[in-house]
């Protein structure tokens, strides 16, 4: 909390919750989950303008890798937009919060959840403003994986045909998918050249770094006349360093002395 | 269909500037005149209908009305996990526009004949389906749904001149049309397929026989109640479409008289087993998937003398 007794957004904050959530529920995706930490920390304390979850003019958010929804959801409580209440709901018989986001809830912009998609909506998003000359602008939070989506592809070349700049998409690059690592299933390297080549801004960032992060999206010219791409290279399972690059905790949960273990490492990079 | 689509599509978006038309590279001569009218909101996405699916949800959260045009098969069945997770789970007032239902595009082959989606779009609840059977029913249908909260798709014939006897130009959605009087049985059709009913209740009369004709033209909300009301005053129900027999109002009829105690035999006229290497024009595949006019009497006549008659796949090809 800061001085006036808020929570704060920090990426300490968000992990201590996936790793309660996630032990609570004993569900998986803990490792998918950690390592887009600090990306939301930086859009949810910093980056994103929302005034209110129903404001026509704010910032879009797309989590198009939504089995990493409870970051989204422990930034969300951080926000003040769940209450202690709906948090502990996550996955339970009847609550809101499943595994994947739905737009019913508060601060979902469009559901997610089958990957692939979250760009072409947030494409449709950012078209939208440019059609309205409105001001917001579309955050799109992709998985590595998700680019083996034909889809993916189709939405990159219409806003690149559209110089749709107002389209910020962050790659989480942990190199690692369900099923094995990305150079051993569908090699996505070299990433960035791809997306170059297709008509995109590219950056590279490390994604545990906030200050970077932060620093790359500010730095981003919403007139520059392609969209943005921030490919963030993150560990999966970041913080948690029996997870960190395991393909086993893509949907493993942990036993009560994982998850005492987990508790105490976190606190290492607060 | 196209045209009179379009030629309304343009009146409504002089009025309201929230309708957007996209296409999947598709619509030549057709809808050059709304692109030419409004070029800030007509968008060729490319050969790209999944993203078109997908960008058209961001664009009607966003307040729009996108109107996206392609070939039936390809708008409906190759972007339906889209369309699924984004216009219909999101309730948005996306317009999917299928032209060329079933064997419209006949010597194009089997990649585009339209048979699977008045069965799929059916069930999903949450999009309403139109199925306009002439050029002046896809006018009234389109006035009467356009501005709907949720999802639509429309299904368009390929066709542009044909009239249906006895439609007037009326649509009601959720409800049907009783397009012509008689007693003996009642034809339940959908869509431009109708043409080849009524040709077929013509010749039937001519025998002797009174076919009523009943025009289903919507889904969800589906024309429940009003088909109960028939199917309860006549002993044999022939349902046709262009479409597989599986899904589409031959199902919807089916399940009707299944759950409603209603003694009514029904005969489903559509494409059951498909044929794949066997082409040809709309009107000889309609003949030989047994949904042409002549089939059609065929089939009637057999069904009330009670044979015990199958239009089996041997009936439809090996005849001379």
């Amino acid at each position: 909390m800061n001085v006036l007794g808020e929570k704060t957004i920090t990426s300490y904050n968000i992990r201590k919750i996936i790793l309660e959530q996630s032990k609570r529920a004993n569900v998986g995706h803990i490792g998918s989950a950690l390592s887009i930490v600090d990306i939301i920390a930086v859009l949810y304390e910093n980056i994103l303008s929302i005034a209110y979850p129903e404001d026509l003019e704010r910032d879009r958010f797309v989590l198009s890798k939504g089995h990493a929804a409870l970051a989204l959801y422990a930034a969300f409580f951080l926000k003040g937009w769940l209450t202690q209440k709906e948090l502990d709901s996550y996955c339970a018989d009847g609550g809101c919060l499943g595994v994947h986001p739905e737009h019913f809830l508060k601060g979902v912009d469009f559901s997610t959840g089958s990957l692939g998609q979250g760009l072409s909506m947030g494409a449709g998003a950012a078209l939208a403003a440019s059609i309205k000359k409105s001001s917001y602008r579309t955050f799109v939070l992709m998985s590595d994986a998700e680019c083996n989506e034909g889809s993916v592809w189709e939405a990159i070349m219409f806003a690149a045909q559209h110089k749709l700049s107002n389209l910020i998409v962050i790659i989480d690059y942990n190199r690692q998918q369900a099923f094995g690592y990305t150079k051993d299933v569908l090699n996505l390297d070299p990433l960035n050249k791809r997306w170059e080549a297709f008509g995109w801004d590219v950056r590279q960032v490390d994604g545990h770094d906030v200050s970077e992060i932060m620093r790359t999206i500010q730095g981003l010219s919403l007139q520059s006349g392609s969209p943005h791409v921030i490919i963030a290279n993150t560990i999966f399972g970041k913080g948690v360093s029996y997870m960190e690059n395991k393909i086993k905790w893509h949907y493993w949960p942990m036993s009560d002395q994982e998850y005492q273990l987990a508790l105490q490492e976190i606190k290492a990079v607060k | 269909m196209r045209n009179i689509f379009i030629e309304t599509l343009i009146k409504l978006a002089e009025k309201d500037n929230r309708i957007l038309l996209l296409t999947a590279d598709l619509g030549y001569t057709v809808i050059e005149p709304f692109a030419e009218k409004f070029p800030q909101r007509f968008f060729n996405v490319g050969v790209a209908e999944q993203n078109m699916v997908g960008m058209s949800t961001g664009l009607a959260q966003a307040g729009f009305i996108p109107f996206l045009y392609s070939i039936n098969n390809f708008v409906s069945i190759r972007p339906y996990e889209f369309i699924r997770n984004g216009p219909i789970l999101h309730q948005l007032p996306v317009r999917i526009i299928g032209v060329g239902g079933g064997f419209d595009y006949g010597s194009a082959g089997v990649t585009h004949y339209g048979l699977e989606d008045i069965g799929l779009m059916r069930l999903q609840k949450g999009i309403g389906v139109v199925v306009p059977a002439d050029r002046n029913q896809t006018q009234a249908a389109l006035l009467k749904t356009w501005d709907l909260p949720g999802p639509v798709y429309y299904r368009l014939g390929k066709g542009n001149k044909n009239s249906i006897d006895g439609l007037n130009g009326r649509f009601d959605f959720g409800g049907l049309q009783h397009i012509r009087q008689g007693n003996d049985f009642v034809f339940i059709s959908i869509g431009s397929i109708t043409q080849e009913v009524v040709s077929a209740a013509d010749q039937l009369e001519q025998k002797g026989i009174s076919a009523s004709i009943v025009v289903v033209s919507s889904f969800n909300p589906s024309p429940t109640t009003d088909l109960i009301k028939i199917l309860k005053k006549f002993p044999l129900a022939i349902t046709v479409e262009d479409h597989y027999v599986t899904g589409g109002v031959g199902s919807f009829v089916a399940e009707v008289v299944a759950e409603n105690n209603i003694s009514c035999q029904i005969k489903r006229c559509a494409v059951d087993t498909l044929i794949p290497n066997v082409t040809g024009s709309r009107e000889f595949m309609n003949s030989h998937y047994g949904i042409s006019a002549a089939k059609l009497v065929e089939i009637a006549w057999h069904c009330l003398r009670n044979d015990k008659f199958t239009l089996s796949k041997a009936d439809l090809f090996l005849e001379k």
